[in-house]
C-alpha cells in the first residue's frame, strides 16, 4: 500500500527507516555498524536521491495513472504471490534462536579485528571492486574520451 | 531492585541536569556569537557595531530573539507546507545533538557528588560527530526545495554538493588522528593529548579539517547556499520570522560545536600546559575547554570578514584536486610515521 505518492516524502520516509535500522544495530551493541549506517546510506546515498529528485521536480501530476483494470490485475497477482510465498515458507526449516554469543563482538576493536584477520581477502576484494566501480563512474561521466 | 532503580533515577536526573544546562549554554554561546560577529565585523570595518541595546550593545541578541518571535510568521502558497515547517526544526535539531559526545571536562565536584561532564561516552564518538554533519545537510535542502523558489533551490543545491564534496575530505582528515590515537571515543582522543598536542603531529590535518570545518559550517568564504549578492538570501529566501531565527540560529550552534570539536581533535580539549582541568572542583576543565573554542570562533569570524568568498567552480576544485588529495598524503605519511617511528 503506497501511502504517499510524493517522491520527496517517500525519500524522507526512508530516511526514517534507516534510522530505524540504527536503532537495531545500537540495540545489538554495534554502534560503528550503526554509525557507518547512518553515515552511509541517510549522510550520503539518501543526499544523492534527494537531489536527483529535487532537479527532475517529480511531481504526481507527471506520474502516469494506471488505469483501474491495471490496479485490479497487480492487486490479484501480488496477492498471489504473497499465498505462494507464506505456502512456501510455512512448515520450511526452523532457524535455531542464536545462543547468547559474545555481546562485545560488534564494537568497532573486534569487527576491526576481525576484518583484518579472518575476513581480509574479501574485504580487500570488496575495496578492489569499490575502486572499480568509482573508476568505471568517472570514465562513463566523461563527456570526450581522447582514444 | 530498588537500588538499581535509585541508580538509574540518580543517572536519569544527571544526564538531564547536564543536557539542559549544555542546551542552554549552547543556546547562550550561539547568540552571543552574533553578537560577537558583529562587534568583530564592526572592528574590521572600523565601525562600533550594535550599540544601542543596553551597556555597549551587549543586550542585542535578546532585542533580536525578540524581534524574531514577533515578526509576521509567512508560509509561502506554493510551498510544501509540512516539509517547509520540518525543515528548521530539523536542522536546529541535528546541530544541537552533536553536544551529546563532546568531553567537556572530566569529573565536576559539585555537592558532594561526581558529575561526569560528558553526556554520552559512546565509542564511536567522533563518527557520531560525522554522521550529524553529514546530515546536517537535510534541513537545507528540504528548506530549500519546499520554499519553491528558484534561488532558494539554488542555495540548496549548491549547499548539499559543497557538503557533500568537503564532508570526504574532512573524513580523510580524522582518519589521520584516529590512526594516531588508536580509538574513536573523544574521551580518549583528549586523554592522550595531556603531553602533546595532536596539531604538532597533525598540521596539515588541522589545516585540512579546518578549511572543511568552515565549507561544512557554510561559513565564508564558503557560504555558497546563501550568498546574498547572487542569491538574495540563499535557501531562506522564504523563510521569516523564528524559522528564519532557527536556521540562523542553528549555523552558529554548527560554528561553536565545530570550534569545540577542532579544540578537542587538535589542541588538547580541556587539557593546557600548566593548568590542571582539576582544578575548582573540575571547573577548570569546561573553562579551559571553552576558552580553545571561543579563540577558535574569534578565527572563523576573522576567516569570514577578511576573505572574500570563492565562485563555485573554485570551491569544487578545491575541494576534489586539492583538499581530497592533501588528506590522503596527510593520510599515508601519518601512515608511514607510525610504522617508522612508533606512536
Amino acid at each position: 500500500m503506497v501511502f504517499s505518492r510524493n517522491p520527496v516524502h517517500s525519500v524522507l520516509l526512508l530516511i526514517f527507516t534507516f534510522f530505524c535500522i540504527a536503532g537495531q544495530y545500537v540495540l545489538l551493541n554495534a554502534q560503528f555498524l550503526a554509525v557507518v549506517h547512518i553515515i552511509v546510506y541517510a549522510g550520503a546515498i539518501m543526499v544523492l536521491f534527494l537531489f536527483v529528485l529535487m532537479l527532475l521536480n517529480l511531481n504526481k501530476d507527471t506520474e502516469p495513472q494506471k488505469s483501474t483494470i491495471w490496479r485490479i490485475s497487480a492487486g490479484i497477482a501480488s496477492g498471489m504471490l504473497l499465498v505462494t510465498l507464506v505456502g512456501a515458507l510455512r512448515g520450511g526449516v526452523q532457524m535455531p534462536v542464536p545462543g547468547s554469543g559474545n555481546a562485545e563482538v560488534g564494537l568497532v576493536e573486534n569487527l576491526g579485528q576481525v576484518l583484518f584477520t579472518d575476513f581480509v581477502v574479501p574485504f580487500e576484494i570488496a575495496g578492489i571492486l569499490f575502486l572499480a566501480a568509482m573508476v568505471g563512474a568517472v570514465l562513463v561521466g566523461k563527456r570526450d574520451i581522447k582514444a | 531492585m530498588t537500588a538499581l532503580l535509585l541508580f538509574s533515577l540518580g543517572f536519569i536526573i544527571e544526564k538531564a541536569t547536564l543536557i539542559l544546562v549544555l542546551f542552554l549554554v549552547t543556546l547562550g554561546v550561539a547568540a552571543y556569537a552574533t553578537y560577537g560577529e558583529r562587534k568583530i565585523a564592526a572592528f574590521f570595518q572600523d565601525r562600533l557595531g550594535p550599540s544601542n541595546a543596553g551597556p555597549w550593545g551587549l543586550l542585542q541578541p535578546i532585542a533580536d530573539g525578540v524581534k524574531m518571535f514577533t515578526k509576521e510568521d509567512f508560509v509561502p502558497n506554493q510551498s510544501e507546507r509540512w516539509i517547509y515547517i520540518l525543515a528548521p526544526g530539523a536542522f536546529i535539531f541535528v546541530a544541537l545533538m552533536a553536544s551529546a559526545v563532546i568531553p567537556w571536562g572530566t569529573t565536576l565536584t559539585l555537592g558532594g557528588l561526581n558529575w561526569n561532564l560528558q553526556v554520552a561516552d559512546v565509542n564511536i564518538g567522533i563518527l557520531y560527530v560525522v554522521g550529524l554533519a553529514s546530515l546536517g545537510v537535510y534541513g537545507i535542502m528540504l528548506g530549500g526545495w519546499s520554499s519553491n523558489n528558484k534561488f532558494s533551490l539554488y542555495g540548496a543545491i549548491r549547499a548539499s554538493s559543497q557538503m557533500i564534496s568537503y564532508e570526504l575530505a574532512m573524513g580523510l582528515s580524522l582518519i589521520a588522528i584516529v590512526m594516531l590515537s588508536g580509538s574513536l571515543s573523544l574521551r580518549t582522543i583528549i586523554e592522550q593529548q595531556s603531553g602533546m598536542w595532536n596539531v604538532v603531529y597533525q598540521p596539515l590535518g588541522f589545516i585540512l579539517f579546518l578549511t572543511c570545518s568552515l565549507a561544512e559550517c557554510n561559513r565564508a568564504p564558503f557560504d555558497m547556499a546563501e550568498c546574498e549578492t547572487e542569491l538574495i538570501g540563499g535557501y531562506h529566501t522564504e523563510y521569516s520570522s523564528m524559522k528564519l531565527g532557527f536556521f540562523l540560529f542553528a549555523e552558529y550552534i554548527n560554528m561553536f560545536i565545530s570550534c569545540t570539536v577542532i579544540s578537542c581533535l587538535y589542541f588538547g580539549g580541556y587539557y593546557f600546559p600548566g593548568l590542571d582541568p582539576n582544578w575548582l572542583g573540575g571547573l577548570m576543565g569546561p573553562i579551559i575547554l571553552l576558552s580553545k573554542s571561543f579563540f577558535f570562533i574569534f578565527v572563523f569570524m576573522w576567516i569570514r570578514w577578511t576573505l572574500p568568498r570563492f565562485r563555485y567552480d573554485q570551491l569544487m576544485h578545491l575541494g576534489w584536486k586539492s583538499l581530497i588529495p592533501l588528506a590522503i598524503l596527510n593520510m599515508l605519511l601519518t601512515g608511514a610515521g607510525i610504522l617508522f617511528f612508533g606512536k
